[in-house]
């Protein structure tokens, strides 16, 4: 195997945009992607993610902006001279060929032929654990199995850069798993430069070095799923990774310290928005805690009255939804040990100011939303 | 190298289009020609066609005979071509393949072949210039269009609904008459339509098995055509292509809203 | 409701020697009396008239080959036969040069223009054919429409009337929607992203179309072709009416043996020499309009 991280190719797009009579489809997009990283475009269907793929392989021409794969511009270049593998999202096996044919392909229009044409298809059939099936046709094979045979079609020749477009999106939930290990082991193996387009967040996480959040044609945010969970940029941001609170009400800025007013009782952190705009807290289930009414709380920290609608046993802890005074919901998880509620019961919810994110309002964050 | 591409292909499907329906509107104009000629571009304006068309006894009487065996044979096409239909669905068997191809082949079978065989046979019995003889030969014509375009329907029927009408509580009798029958009454519709216009429009058959007493209207056209220059045959086209424009029409039309509902 | 009245006798009729118990034999018994009406008539005026010519064209005036031996050996036959034959392939050709395109661009085009090309192609059935072809006459008759255009352009004008070429331009217009529905029903149902898969593997469009949109659009155009040729082959009307003496096809030939000159068992030998050349064709083609790779995916 080549060693890992020498041989993709960087990609630079610098202020795509694509239009469609009024639509924009892509909005003014840039996105710098490193040689040899697993970068994941994330975001809900119309968001923009499949049209950044379409650019990158050539399938749509852009209607401005720079775009350059491996150093060199590649804008005009009909997609058949890009050198870039592409995993379609329903495979796009020729139905016409055998399995060994259709990972041949490729090879044939580059002029390799003879042993070698047969090694590297075999090299690739391996790869995927597909040897055995070089004479089937796509239709005798299941939707896993054709998967892994369009992966060996897609880097038998090479390339330095694949994309992949949604690859697990119709299969079920056992056989994405495994297949998104499968992934993982071999873009570790392959050292090219993978983009993946998903809507699944989890799966972003499990895959990805660098996520890419678009909404409605712009990308929202770039990093890795860390960086995206606990410092969302944006509301959309943060509400499409992972369970998230958000707290909303009047709000009152006074010194260094923004407070919102959450039917009738009030919650503070630290902060003020840059930008301007509505504030609102959003906050990561874990870092919730319940508490029964009345019983003394650290200092410091903030509370709310509210009565259990939802409890739920994980096996790993429980998962509670509690109805605040406001009519919201707020989403608590608790570790085994934790004390336990049940339906109907008032609690009181406590938080650190520290650890609420004060973002922005966006109206969009609850539309888009899948 | 996209667009010049694009252009050309778009042109020549245009030519393409032109081609299949010009011939439709040469016979427009010729129609109201003032002058018993066929030469184009016609002389003049005038209705006479219309009027001989309609005064002619010739003329009227095969659009009549036309007329009913085309209806007679769409109604029985229907029936015989839907039951069949039904049975080749429901047989889902080697069987049914062979089935299915034997009742097609009125489809591929050349029509003089055909026509002197039926020639030869209707001499025998009688049936020569007769009603029933029309019917018959027609009907055989007619019934693969039906069964090809009930079959479709069929196809995409899904046999489920039958049998969850059943659990409903329905009878097999109702829910056959309340969930499938209208289901695939578009298709039953398209095969009756098709069944007529192939009764309607045929003429090698007819053209053997005519006799002065019973003659449809394509052979009229056709020996008007061969005996001399009248343009009452375009007037005959046009008025054929106006009211088939507007039954296709108005089928469109009922079935968008329907597509929408 | 008289289709379940039916299936119902039907299925009592072939499940009561059977024990009861058996629902399996009710199925497959029910459905065939379903089929015997069709299988009736078509017995009745397809299969006895066959029958006849068959017989006759063994049996007039007397019983032997030589009806047989008059057809082959007569070299007039022979030529029709082989005017027959060229007459149907070009008429095939043109038509698949003409559909091909234009069932591609009904797959690439939007709804509204899918619909007029589609209404295109059918407005020819709902013409009366044989007015269709006094059409025909106008047009290509010497003083006629596309002579005066020719003449107009300077060109000098083309005799078309009467000829082989007017008879491929009139039969290729009549038979195009033949070629072009299932071509199209095919191109519909091929994955453009297929076309795109083989672009990003390193394919130029040209290639792309050749190895992979073409051999998919394969069966259509088997199916087109056959059906097209077959049809051909048994023309009457339009040969009778735009062609000349020297493009009689063998239709003609047929009926002017029978109606003119009374001659069954002759008529009744070119008719089996056309229904055999017909049958060997679709034999030879059935296997070729399968589609041997469904697309899409067992799970």
């Amino acid at each position: 195997m080549a060693p890992s991280g020498t041989r993709g190719a960087a990609i630079d797009i610098r202020a795509v945009s694509k239009r469609y009579g009024n639509f924009a489809a892509l909005d003014n997009v840039s996105l710098h992607i490193e040689p040899g990283e697993f970068m994941t475009l994330l975001g809900p269907s119309g968001s923009g993610k499949t049209t950044t793929l379409n650019v990158i392989a050539g399938f749509t021409e852009v209607s401005s902006g720079a775009l350059e794969v491996g150093g060199r511009s590649v804008v005009g270049v009909p997609a058949h001279k890009r050198n870039i593998g592409v995993v379609f999202q329903h495979y796009a096996l020729f139905p016409h060929m055998t399995v060994a044919r259709n990972v041949a392909y490729p090879l044939g229009l580059r002029g390799i032929s003879g042993a070698e044409r047969e090694r590297r298809v075999n090299k690739a059939l391996d790869m995927v654990k597909m040897v055995d099936f070089g004479h089937r046709y796509p239709s005798e094979l299941s939707g896993g199995q054709q998967q892994r045979v369009a992966l060996a079609r897609a880097t038998v020749f090479d390339p330095p850069l694949l994309l992949m477009d949604e690859p697990l999106g119709a299969l079920d939930k056992k056989l994405r798993e495994w297949l998104q290990l499968e992934i993982k082991r071999i873009h570790r193996e392959l050292g090219t430069t993978f983009v993946y387009v998903t809507h699944d967040q989890e799966e972003a996480l499990v895959l990805s070095d660098r996520i890419a959040v678009f909404n409605q044609g712009r990308i929202e945010q770039i990093g890795t799923g860390r960086e995206l969970y606990d410092e969302p940029a944006t509301l959309f941001v943060g509400k499409f990774i992972g369970d998230s609170t958000i707290l909303r009400g009047p709000a009152a800025t006074s010194g260094g310290e923004t407070a919102l007013d959450i039917g009738g009782q009030k919650v503070a952190t630290a902060g003020r928005l840059a930008n301007g705009g509505t504030p609102v807290m959003l906050l990561r289930p874990e870092k919730l805690a319940l508490a029964r009414p009345g019983a003394t709380a650290e200092n410091g920290r903030n509370r709310l009255s509210g009565r259990v609608g939802e409890a739920i046993y994980l096996g790993s802890g429980s998962k509670y939804e509690v109805v605040l005074a406001d009519g919201s919901k707020a989403i608590v998880r608790s570790g085994l040990d934790a004390e336990s509620f049940a339906i109907g019961e008032e609690v009181d919810l406590l938080f650190s100011g520290g650890d609420a994110k004060l973002l922005a309002d966006d109206a969009t964050a609850d539309l888009t939303l899948t | 190298m996209k667009l010049p591409s694009r252009i050309l292909l778009g042109l020549f499907c245009l030519l393409v289009a032109v081609w299949l329906v010009a011939p439709t509107f040469v016979v427009v104009p010729m129609s109201f020609n003032e002058k018993k000629s066929l030469a184009f571009p016609p002389d003049g304006f005038s209705w006479q066609w219309y009027h001989n068309f309609f005064t002619n006894t010739d003329w009227s009487s095969s659009f009549f005979s036309s007329l009913k065996v085309a209806t007679v044979t769409a109604l029985v096409a229907t029936v015989l071509g839907t039951l069949a239909a039904f049975g080749l669905d429901r047989m889902k068997s080697r069987a049914s393949g062979v089935l299915r191809a034997l009742l097609i082949t009125p489809m591929v079978v050349p029509g003089v072949v055909l026509a002197v065989g039926i020639y030869a046979v209707y001499l025998d019995t009688h049936l020569v210039g007769t009603m029933t003889g029309f019917v018959l030969a027609h009907t055989m014509l007619a019934i693969p269009f039906v069964i090809i375009a009930v079959s479709a329907s069929l196809e995409v029927f899904d046999r489920r609904l039958e049998v969850a009408a059943t659990s409903l509580g329905a009878s097999r009798l109702t829910a056959f008459r309340t969930v499938t029958l209208p289901l695939i009454a578009p298709g039953m519709l398209s095969g009756l339509l098709f069944a007529f216009v192939t009764s309607f429009d045929e003429i090698i058959v007819a053209l053997f098995i005519t006799s002065p007493y019973l003659k449809t209207l394509p052979v009229q056209i056709y020996s008007s055509i061969t005996r001399d220059a009248d343009p009452t045959v375009a007037a005959v086209g046009t008025i054929l292509f106006l009211v088939t424009s507007l039954v296709i029409g108005a089928g469109l039309i009922i079935g968008s809203r329907q597509g929408r509902r | 409701m008289a289709g379940s009245d039916i299936a119902a006798t039907g299925g009592r009729t072939a499940s009561a020697p059977a024990a009861a118990g058996e629902p399996r034999r009710r199925l497959s018994g029910g459905p065939f009396w379903l089929v015997v009406p069709a299988l009736l008539l078509l017995v009745a005026v397809l299969g006895l008239p066959l029958a006849m010519i068959v017989m006759r064209s063994f049996a007039e005036p007397r019983w032997g080959l030589q009806n047989y031996f008059w057809f082959f050996g007569t070299p007039v036959n022979l030529i029709v036969l082989q005017r027959t034959f060229v007459i149907s392939a070009w008429v095939a050709v043109v038509c698949l040069v003409c559909g091909y395109p234009y069932a591609y661009v009904m797959t690439a085009v939007g709804p509204k223009l899918r619909l007029a090309l589609i209404l295109c192609v059918l407005v020819p059935f709902w013409v009366s054919g044989v007015v269709r072809t006094l059409a025909w006459v106008i047009l290509l008759q010497d003083s006629g429409v596309i002579n005066s255009v020719l003449r107009g352009l300077g060109l000098g004008s083309v005799r078309l009337i009467r000829t082989q070429t007017g008879v491929v331009i009139g039969m290729a217009q009549v038979l195009l929607p033949f070629m072009i529905l299932p071509l199209y029903s095919v191109m519909k149902t091929i994955d453009l992203r297929l076309v795109q898969a083989a672009r990003s593997l390193g394919a130029s469009p040209a290639r792309a179309f050749l190895q992979v949109y073409l051999p998919l659009s394969l069966p259509g155009v088997y199916a087109g072709a056959i059906i097209v040729f077959i049809l051909a082959l048994g023309f009457y009307i339009t040969p009778a009416l735009l062609g000349g003496p020297r493009s009689t096809m063998l239709s003609t030939l047929i009926q002017n043996q029978v109606l003119s000159l009374l001659n069954w068992g002759r008529g009744g030998a070119m008719g089996v020499v056309l229904l055999i050349a017909t049958f060997v064709l679709l034999a030879i083609a059935a296997p070729l309009m399968r589609q041997p790779h469904r697309q899409g995916e067992r799970r």
